[in-house]
């Protein structure tokens, strides 16, 4: 047959033609669906925000430590690691600090208490370190009776420099106030080791006591990070494993993200179920091009070019207004972090899942017999 | 260019055996002729249609459209040979509800890999030619149902076939817009030279055919004028 040629070119495929007026001309239908699409992005948008932002709270000071690693006191056998049960000694964080290739292993003091300055009253999070280590902000600035303040723990307390406030037993001064860092979703005091182990319940911290030890290996590595444990009696961990220390964070960070999954499933399985009954629908239509010449690729081009232009409209659209929603909010005392993760990752998974979800519905496509135009009414 | 059916056989299974839709049916059918397929229902007549339009494959004998032996394409040269060369008129018009009229025969240069404005004259000729120059721009539900079956008859022709299969175009049409149309079939098969089969329940069209065959239990058993 030498009027049969290869086929259409590859350009003229990825165009639409029948699916961009059926969007055209169904607009109740896709925009009925593209504003459920705007709806769960919006509630995704808003949703990774607040993780993102609530994390920040429970985290940040912990994740901003300059350290590579944090040694707990080895929990009990069937117990994991946690800030609360952890108690490092002097011997340790000194045994630490004579391993091969570990520059810095500097103690560092986690106790969440009530401050008070004057009238008010916050709970806060007292981190003592050593001064100058460099593990605390504006480190040299503290001492005995000299306290660093988170701008939170500042703005709370309504304190400024030189301002005097009273941590638990402690009566300390302003010494500076400088970053946002906040653990456990209370602000962060720094002080010395020395005053935050005064800090402890009725007085009776061993002085030599400490939470964890923040640990530095050198830029080529080499810390046999296992002996070291075996050595000192401790577990290290990564700042990322730390985190899973905190059991407030475990919890609320889990169920959040449970929350995202489901959110992202269901989108796929909605997006899926509205082109399976859209396919459906217009699989007498499918059969009819098919039996005028339309190859299975073009039809399923069309169609899944169709999806993903109503899911990338829809999620853009969706995504701004999250971001919308997210800036105003997250000038007042909602948490809500807006970064390019939490804005454009939601929306890239979205498109992502919708796509496979339209592609696993419309593949039925492929099924449609062409034989059904044939004396079919429509 | 012109369509063969060579000692054709078509069976569909039902129950434990099958069933012989087409026995042994051959029909030749050469350029600018209309050939009517009559018979009643059940003879084999669609059966007859959906072969020729390469939609199904029969179990023996050849099938040639346009100087193609159909047996051995793929499923995609066969949706190619349909693209090139055969126009299909549904029993109902099948228009794609989302399309005006003029899109309706554009879609047919898309499917071809042509950028659809490229051809919008070529539409607008064609449907002209049915009458229906000045609905361009309708869709379906704005077009009654014998404006609606000359789009279907336009479609048919967009790529310029060289076999035109028509499906009992005037079943849903009063006599007069039957009439209209049986014209216009025959007028377009002498000017286009498409070789073109009719399947018809409605005899009192068979004047304006060229030759009429009758299909009987899967067989050719009269033609008439062959």
């Amino acid at each position: 047959m030498a009027r049969c040629p290869d086929g259409p070119p590859r350009t003229t495929l990825v165009s639409m033609f029948v699916a961009w007026r059926d969007l055209r001309f169904a607009k109740g239908r896709f925009t009925l669906m593209g504003t459920v699409i705007v709806l769960i992005t919006l509630l995704v948008g808003l949703l990774s925000g607040l993780t993102a932002g609530l994390a920040r709270e429970n985290v940040s000071a912990i994740t901003g430590l300059p350290a590579d690693r944090l040694a707990f006191a080895a929990p009990p056998s069937g117990q994991s690691v946690s800030f609360t049960n952890s108690t490092v000694t002097e011997d340790e964080w000194k045994r630490w600090a004579e391993r091969p290739g570990v520059t810095e292993a500097e103690p560092l003091g986690i106790r969440t208490l009530n401050a008070a300055a004057g009238d008010r009253t916050a709970a806060v999070s007292a981190f003592g370190t050593e001064p100058g280590t460099g593990l605390a902000p504006e480190s040299g600035r503290l001492g005995a009776g000299k306290a660093v303040l988170s701008e939170s723990a500042a703005e709370e307390l309504g304190v400024g420099v030189g301002d005097a406030l009273r941590l638990g037993p402690l009566e300390a001064t302003v010494a500076a106030v400088s970053g946002d860092a906040s653990y456990s979703h209370t602000p962060v005091v720094w002080t010395s080791l020395d005053d935050w182990q005064k800090l402890g319940h009725s007085g009776t911290t061993p002085q030599e006591q400490a939470t964890v030890i923040a640990l530095t290996g050198s830029d080529g590595g080499g810390v046999d990070w296992a002996a070291g444990d075996e050595a000192a009696g401790t577990e290290a961990r990564t700042i990322d494993d730390a985190l899973t220390a905190i059991g407030s964070y475990q919890a609320e960070n889990g169920s959040l993200q449970l929350m995202r999954g489901f959110l992202f499933a269901i989108s796929a399985l909605v997006i899926g179920a509205f082109f399976t009954v859209w396919t459906i629908q217009r699989s007498g239509d499918v059969a009819v091009l098919k039996a005028l010449g339309a190859s299975t690729p073009y039809l399923l081009k069309d169609a899944l070019g169709q999806a993903v232009l109503m899911l990338t409209a829809g999620t853009l659209l969706g995504t701004a207004l999250a971001v919308g929603i997210g800036a105003l909010v997250s000038g007042g005392n909602v948490p809500f972090v807006l970064e390019p993760l939490t804005v454009l990752g939601p929306a890239a998974v979205i498109i992502v899942l919708g796509v496979l979800g339209a592609a696993l519905s419309i593949r039925r496509i492929t099924a449609v017999d062409p034989l059904t135009a044939l004396g079919s009414a429509r | 260019m012109s369509l063969v059916l060579d000692a054709v056989t078509l069976t569909y299974p039902d129950g434990d055996g099958r069933l012989t839709a087409l026995d042994s049916v051959s029909l030749t059918v050469p350029a600018g002729t209309l050939t009517a397929v009559v018979g009643p229902s059940g003879s084999g007549k669609s059966s007859l249609l959906a072969v020729a339009a390469t939609l199904v494959t029969p179990d023996r004998g050849q099938v040639v459209v346009a100087g193609t032996d159909t047996g051995p394409l793929t499923p995609a040269a066969r949706a190619e040979l349909r693209r090139e060369h055969i126009g299909i008129v549904f029993q109902q018009p099948n228009l794609l509800p989302s399309l005006s009229a003029a899109e309706q025969l554009q879609v047919m240069a898309h499917l071809s890999g042509r950028a659809p404005k490229s051809v919008r004259g070529r539409a607008m000729d064609l449907l002209d030619a049915v009458g229906l120059a000045d609905q361009a721009h309708r869709r379906p539900h704005q077009l009654s149902g014998g404006q609606r079956q000359r789009v279907n008859i336009a479609r048919a022709l967009m790529n310029e076939p060289s076999v035109l299969l028509v499906d009992e175009p005037t079943s849903a049409l009063d006599h007069e817009r039957g009439a209209a149309v049986m014209d216009l079939l025959a007028g377009l098969t002498a000017e286009r030279g498409t070789a073109t089969v009719l399947v018809t329940h409605d005899m009192t069209h068979l004047a304006r055919t060229d030759r009429t065959v009758t299909v009987q239990d899967g067989r050719v058993t009269e033609a008439v004028g062959a």
